[in-house]
């Protein structure tokens, strides 16, 4: 059985594909509009996360397939002391395809381990979050036609910032992909991320602190959020939160074609005066969440044998 | 000091002086009845100084945590007095069952019944890291 549990159990080749489904879904959505009709999509969030849940639905929806579930760990067996595994052979006898979220790391893996439908992990408290990868890579893709040859600026929290690492590892399999990583050092990439990926695979990296200087180089400007949960005292989070804030004058020395994505929600850190600019991809980035949900609910049937 | 030779045991040698207590440990020989011997420091031609842990007893070890705490560890089988296998241990590919996560956030915290496993994902620095939700192995 395929599951999703992180961006790497995907191989580009597959990655490929997904994303080339989702440009059709894009370029003609009714083709797709009965694709899961008559199945169904769990969604089980055993931690709240509305917009991930949405998109997940929205997805499933619009390929004509129903959806079940709950939002949070207290309307489930899971207040009670349900295993993680029992839960999901339960779901699975209900169920086509099960979206999990879970606030602890490692639960898909061992949701995988048990069931009979294909699993994806919609996210596992701080670790892995491939779906918002996929979209990432959709975006990066569709804007710039490519997804090799390219300068990628990730700025803000590179410390915890999940997505950062996953974007970083899965574009680590394209060639000629430079990183400039900007951040605070209190919030500078893990050493782990350098050695086991960026060291590993020979690939080029500058680390700095100085959004401006790195500016005029970027094709692409990954935004992330200084999240408050991640620090241990609240002096650090009011020192370092406005460090790295994205204002119009900043993008001055930028190119022309600077496509900016961020996994949302902002807080501060991209002015809303740049939304309206052509360089800000992130409600773009958004909507393309859902058309790569729909591509990936459609491989995973599709390899589960039950969708053609 | 005289540590007396044994008939039939098992003599786990070069262990990296200092890594013979967590062997101990990790091993679980506090249970056993037999006579063991933990000698600290010993000296060591190959080292200069190295631990050495003598069981009198021929029991089933996990050449696997040996392999986690130290792969130069020899593990030494004597019958009657006599040498009769001499094994070299190798950093296992995956580990279980003697060693847990510490990560707070780790599945592991809070179903109870999942086995603690890790896969070696850097074999010259020694890395495991858990199957789950991949954290480092600190131990």
């Amino acid at each position: 059985m395929r599951h999703l549990i992180e961006i790497m159990d995907l191989s580009v080749d597959e990655i490929d594909e997904i994303i080339e489904v989702a440009n059709d879904i894009i370029a003609d959505p009714e083709k797709y509009r009965e694709k899961c009709k008559g199945m169904k999509l769990a969604t089980l969030f055993f931690e709240p996360s509305t917009r991930t849940r949405l998109s997940f639905e929205a997805a499933m929806y619009e390929l004509g397939g129903n959806v079940l579930g709950f939002s949070e760990a207290q309307s489930s067996s899971a207040a009670k002391g349900e295993s993680v595994s029992d839960t999901i052979r339960t779901v699975g006898a209900y169920a086509d395809i099960i979206a999990m979220r879970h606030p602890k790391e490692g639960a898909p893996v061992v949701a995988s381990y048990k069931s009979d439908v294909p699993i994806i992990n919609a996210g596992d408290g701080g670790h892995n979050r491939p779906t918002q990868t996929l979209t990432d890579l959709l975006t990066i893709s569709r804007e710039k036609g490519r997804l090799d040859n390219m300068t990628v600026g990730l700025c803000g929290d590179l410390k915890f910032g999940r997505t950062v690492h996953s974007l970083i590892t899965a574009m680590s399999r394209y060639k000629n992909v430079k990183f400039i990583l900007i951040s605070p050092e209190e919030l500078c990439i893990p050493e782990y991320l350098k050695d086991e990926v960026l060291h590993r695979n020979n690939l080029e990296y500058l680390e700095t602190k100085d959004l401006e200087a790195a500016m005029p180089e970027l094709d692409i400007l990954y935004m992330t959020r200084v999240q408050k949960e991640r620090f241990f005292n609240e002096q650090d989070y009011m020192r370092l939160k406005d460090s790295y804030i994205l204002t119009l004058d900043k993008l001055d020395n930028a190119k022309a074609d600077l496509s900016i994505l961020h996994p949302l929600p902002r807080v501060n850190e991209i002015s809303v005066t740049i939304d309206e600019d052509p360089r800000a991809k992130y409600f773009q980035q958004v909507r393309n969440g859902k058309y790569i949900r729909m591509a990936l609910i459609l491989k995973l049937l599709a390899a589960a044998g039950v969708q053609s | 000091m005289i540590i007396g030779k044994i008939e039939n045991g098992l003599v786990l040698d070069h262990i990296k002086a200092g890594q013979g207590m967590k062997l101990y440990g990790i091993l679980g020989l506090d249970k056993l009845d037999c006579q063991v011997a933990l000698i600290k420091n010993a000296d060591s031609k190959k080292y200069g100084k190295k631990d050495i842990i003598k069981i009198d007893k021929l029991i089933d070890i996990d050449l696997n945590a040996i392999g986690f705490v130290d792969p130069h560890i020899t593990v030494n089988e004597i019958k009657g007095g006599q040498l009769v296998k001499r094994t070299h241990i190798e950093k296992p590919e995956r580990i279980e069952g003697f060693v847990k996560c510490k990560n707070p956030r780790c599945i592991t915290t809070v179903e109870q019944e999942l086995p603690h496993r890790f896969v070696l994902t850097d074999r010259e620095k020694g890395i495991y890291r858990c199957i789950y939700c991949e954290s480092k192995l600190e131990y």
